[in-house]
């Protein structure tokens, strides 16, 4: 065994277009090592991991030392980097919808990536596509073989992903957040899938990711990025326990954690939100000329809420489990098409046109995309006193009124002259909070408010939200799919599954006392910023995808993928097999509801 | 299993086909209604007579008229069922100089045919090629000079660049002293002798047309392509190809010019169609009788059933263009044959 390490990367600069994006930095990673890369937008880790292999765009200028087993990769002809490239260091990408070229079968971009450096055949390439699907836990791995990227969901198409990176017997792979668009049970899955293909070709991973938790749980070293440089580089254990730099104890403290201690507070008295069994279906629709309805999405069908006044309600769930929907439901202020809706002890649907509109007032909603949310030809102070000026407030009194929310939200009241692309993700957020605060709504609706954020920037418009509410007595209900975010700024969590509610209750008992076979697999699959808790626990991975919510089902919809029902007796099974199981209050929608402690 | 994917359905491609041809011939009895109903009510036939010298008895004039069909004096329901009727058989009615509309139609297709199938072909080849190979080259010299060419082409009328290219050739038979560039008509008239010197003939004829026909579709689809193909350029799943290990030519060719092509096929079939329909000034420089200056003439003579048959030619190719253009894009692009 050779002493030179598998990659050394040193005073390596990367520039695009004359600005620096990496500054002197380096890097080493031994055969069979799992190297963190960590850091917030914009810190350089992903040019990093590009730079490695000389993927970086045109316009990207790169100096330093890279090399591998000692070979110098810095300048190598063409030629000579594609015959290293996918053969000796392979790479994963973060968007597994983009990364397949669309018009090809899945099993034959993989088994290009076999023939591009194996003298095999076609037919030979073709079966070895087949085994690495297989291989990554692919399903009937032959039939779908023959599928296109757009047949795959997101996490069927990173284990493809996956596969093709095996197709070697890599000695390195780089992995750019490679989790970082699916959702947290699938990430769970995902990176199962990265540690048996370490395991199967032996290849040290080069693992970049702006999630702490997902390096905690995953690598042996990891470096800490910051504007281009590496602040802090060590074990795990030593950064996370021990860490050295001011920059990394500040990135740890600002993540959200899934065990924290923070005691929510539910609010009392009447809810200003209740929201029984409501459903909402759309047709599916096929044909050009003459459109005809094949089918029915059941994108909510059965959602149960309550908020109350003062405390903040998260609605938590992975993609496609209704609840954006649910939301738009609700700001439609008409009539659901099952189920009921109080707002305020008022029916929206049944109300007269000043009615509504004074209702309209009392409810207001932050978007997720703070940019595409603000129009980007209005100044800021327009765009803030438009909700005020529809419920027909003159011009001075708007005016006072934006500069006195601007400063409530942290921004200067002098702002209100600039323009959106003038501000950064935090304050356009801030922009979109003073807003829907204008016309002093008594329910604020936040969706996704902080998922587009880095997390020291999170930490800052969490806390603004806090002290509004304290400060207006306001209620939100809080959608989001960050579980660790929802610990630290809600009382009370509601979990969907497949467009129902699952399970509810105080955030502190639903996480420490999940009762939910699905509540519990999801919050096992939050990874912890903590290397020695993550080493601990064991997660439960779910089978599969969500199933289709074109499908009406009998009894609990759940249990394809539920780890309990395999448990159970035939006896009971069966009742899980006819009955729907109901959900009542801050309770559970479960036959056979144990409680299980998974953080 | 009740956790399963759902399968996709694949609906079998002969029934969409014959439900898209079914739509397509209720677009196209629309199309000829309307057509026969504009053109008999904007057209007066009878104009076409008078004032010649010496004059046409009315009686001979009306006679003449109710015989080909487009007597104004007959009320316009029972001239439309009588053109109508011939035209199910396939007999689109007589030329208001009495000849037959049918044969008209054949000649003057084969004639636009022969005129704009080369050029086209030619000229949609090294367009692609032309845009695919700027846009890998990006603000290089040689993109700029491509496109400032296009441009140059595209805003030239046609009818100069037609004739700047007779003016090239006058000039380059002189200085060579010879008549090998012919541009006038499809071959030369009295030429006899054998297969390859009448292929000769009509291959000379061929070039100055076919050439002024290339450059404008170069000029056009070369930008059309440098686009998508720039959009592609800059994909994740080039950087995927790259990252595999592919030798440059096949990540660009392969997997970039490949999906490049997709928004193309529009523009394709469309292109096609222009160029049939409006090649009425490359035909009238260059001599030849085709469809566009059977159109411009058949108005100028108020002759109903000769414009009728252009509308109808020009519906037919909207249509196929269509069709085409849809099959074009299902056999591109796999997203799309599963959704139809």
């Amino acid at each position: 065994m050779s002493t030179t390490p598998l990659l050394e990367v040193a005073g390596l600069d990367v520039d695009f277009d004359g600005r620096p994006a990496v500054r002197e930095l380096g890097l080493t990673l031994r055969r069979g090592e799992v190297l963190g890369l960590v850091g917030e937008s914009g810190s350089g880790k992903s040019a990093t991991a590009l730079a490695v292999l000389g993927l970086l765009p045109g316009n990207a200028a790169v100096r330093g030392s890279v090399r591998l087993d000692g070979t110098e990769l810095l300048g190598l002809p063409e030629r000579e980097l594609t015959r290293i490239r996918g053969r000796r260091v392979s790479m994963v990408f973060q968007d597994p919808l983009s990364a397949f070229t669309p018009v090809y079968r899945l099993g034959d971009q993989i088994a290009e990536a076999v023939r591009a450096h194996q003298d095999v055949s076609r037919e030979r390439a073709a079966e070895r596509a087949v085994e690495l699907l297989d291989l990554v836990g692919i399903p009937e791995p032959a039939l779908r073989a023959r599928s296109f990227p757009h047949e795959f969901s997101g996490g069927m198409r990173q284990r493809a992903m996956i596969a093709m990176a095996m197709a070697n017997d890599p000695d390195l792979i780089l992995a750019d957040e490679p989790t970082t668009a699916l959702d947290v049970t699938i990430q769970a899955q995902v990176l199962d899938v990265l540690r048996t293909a370490r395991q199967a070709t032996g290849a040290a991973l080069l693992l970049v990711s702006h999630d702490l938790g997902v390096i905690a749980g995953t690598a042996d070293r990891v470096a800490v990025m910051r504007d281009g440089r590496v602040v802090e580089q060590g074990t795990v254990d030593d950064v996370f326990r021990r860490p050295r730099e001011p920059y990394t104890r500040e990135l740890l403290a600002a993540v959200p954690r899934l065990d924290a201690t923070r005691r929510p507070r539910p609010g009392s008295g009447e809810p200003v939100l209740r929201v029984r069994g409501l459903t909402r279906t759309f047709p599916v629709l096929k044909g050009t000329a003459f459109r005809r309805r094949v089918g029915t999405v059941y994108a909510v069908d059965g959602v149960d809420l309550e908020v109350r006044r003062g405390e903040t309600l998260a609605l938590v769930g992975e993609s496609g489990s209704g609840k954006s929907t649910t939301l738009f439901e609700l700001l439609e202020l008409a009539r659901p098409e099952g189920g009921s809706i109080e707002l305020f002890g008022q029916q929206p649907g049944t109300l007269g046109k000043a009615a509504a509109r004074a209702l309209r007032r009392r409810i207001q909603i932050v978007f997720q995309d703070p940019m595409a949310s603000l129009d980007p030809r209005m100044p800021v102070g327009d765009i803030v006193a438009e909700p005020l000026r529809t419920q027909g407030a003159g011009r001075a009194a708007a005016g006072r009124r934006v500069r006195e929310l601007l400063a409530q939200v942290g921004l200067d009241p002098a702002d209100a002259e600039r323009y959106p692309h003038e501000f950064s993700g935090g304050q356009r957020q801030r922009i979109g909070i003073a807003r829907a605060l204008s016309v002093e709504p008594e329910l604020l609706v936040l969706d996704e408010p902080v998922s587009a954020l880095d997390v020291s920037v999170q930490a800052g418009v969490l806390e603004l939200l806090q002290r509004l509410k304290d400060e207006l007595g306001l209620a939100y209900l809080f959608v989001s799919h960050d579980l660790s975010v929802v610990r630290n700024i809600a009382d009370r969590v509601s979990v969907m599954y497949l467009g129902r509610t699952v399970e509810a209750g105080p955030v502190d008992e639903v996480f420490a006392a999940p009762r939910h076979p699905y509540t519990q697999a999801l919050l096992s699959a939050v990874p912890l910023p903590d290397p020695e808790l993550e080493r601990k626990r064991t997660r439960i991975l779910l089978a599969g995808d969500p199933p289709s919510p074109t499908r009406r089902y009998e009894g609990c919809r759940f249990r394809g993928r539920c780890p309990l029902y395999a448990e159970l007796a035939e006896q009971e099974r069966k009742r899980c097999a006819v009955d729907v199981p109901v959900f009542e209050g801050d309770g559970v929608a479960c036959h056979f509801p144990r409680v299980r402690s998974v953080v | 299993m009740m956790w399963q994917q759902e399968d996709y359905t694949i609906s079998s491609v002969p029934a969409y086909l014959a439900k898209r041809l079914g739509y397509y011939a209720v677009l196209l009895l629309a199309a000829v209604c309307l057509s026969y109903l504009l053109a008999s009510l904007a057209l007066d036939p009878r104009a076409y007579y008078a004032g010649r010298q010496p004059p046409i008895p009315a009686a001979s004039v009306n006679h003449h008229l109710t015989e080909i069909g487009v007597n104004d004096h007959d009320p316009l329901l029972s001239r439309f069922l009588h053109w109508a009727g011939h035209a199910v058989r396939g007999d689109l009615g007589q030329t208001i100089d009495g000849t037959s509309v049918n044969a008209e139609f054949g000649r003057r297709l084969g004639v636009s045919l022969r005129l704009l199938l080369a050029g086209t072909v030619l000229g949609t080849v090294a367009g692609v090629l032309a845009g695919a190979w700027t846009a890998v080259r990006q603000y290089r010299l040689s993109d700029r000079a491509v496109t400032v060419a296009s441009f140059a082409l595209l805003s030239t009328p046609v009818f100069l660049l037609a004739i700047l290219l007779k003016t090239g050739a006058i000039w380059f038979n002189q200085s060579t002293g010879t008549d090998l560039i012919q541009f006038t008509g499809e071959r030369s008239p009295g030429l006899t002798g054998g297969f390859w010197t009448i292929l000769k003939d009509r291959s000379v004829h061929l070039l100055l047309p076919t050439l002024s026909v290339a450059l404008f579709a170069v000029a056009s689809y070369s930008r059309y392509q440098r686009n998508t193909m720039l959009d592609v350029l800059g994909s994740d799943y080039l950087r995927t190809a790259r990252a595999k290990g592919l030798g440059r030519r096949t990540v660009l060719l392969k997997h970039g010019l490949r999906t490049a092509l997709i928004p193309m096929s529009t523009y394709f079939s469309y292109g096609f169609l222009a160029l049939f329909t409006g090649a009425t000034f490359t035909e009238t420089i260059f001599g030849w009788h085709g469809m566009g200056e059977w159109f411009i003439d058949s108005i100028g003579k108020n002759d109903v059933s000769s414009v009728v048959a252009v509308n109808v030619f020009a519906a037919v190719t909207v249509l196929l263009s269509g069709f085409l253009a849809d099959l074009l894009h299902a056999a591109l692009d796999p997203r799309i044959r599963q959704a139809s």
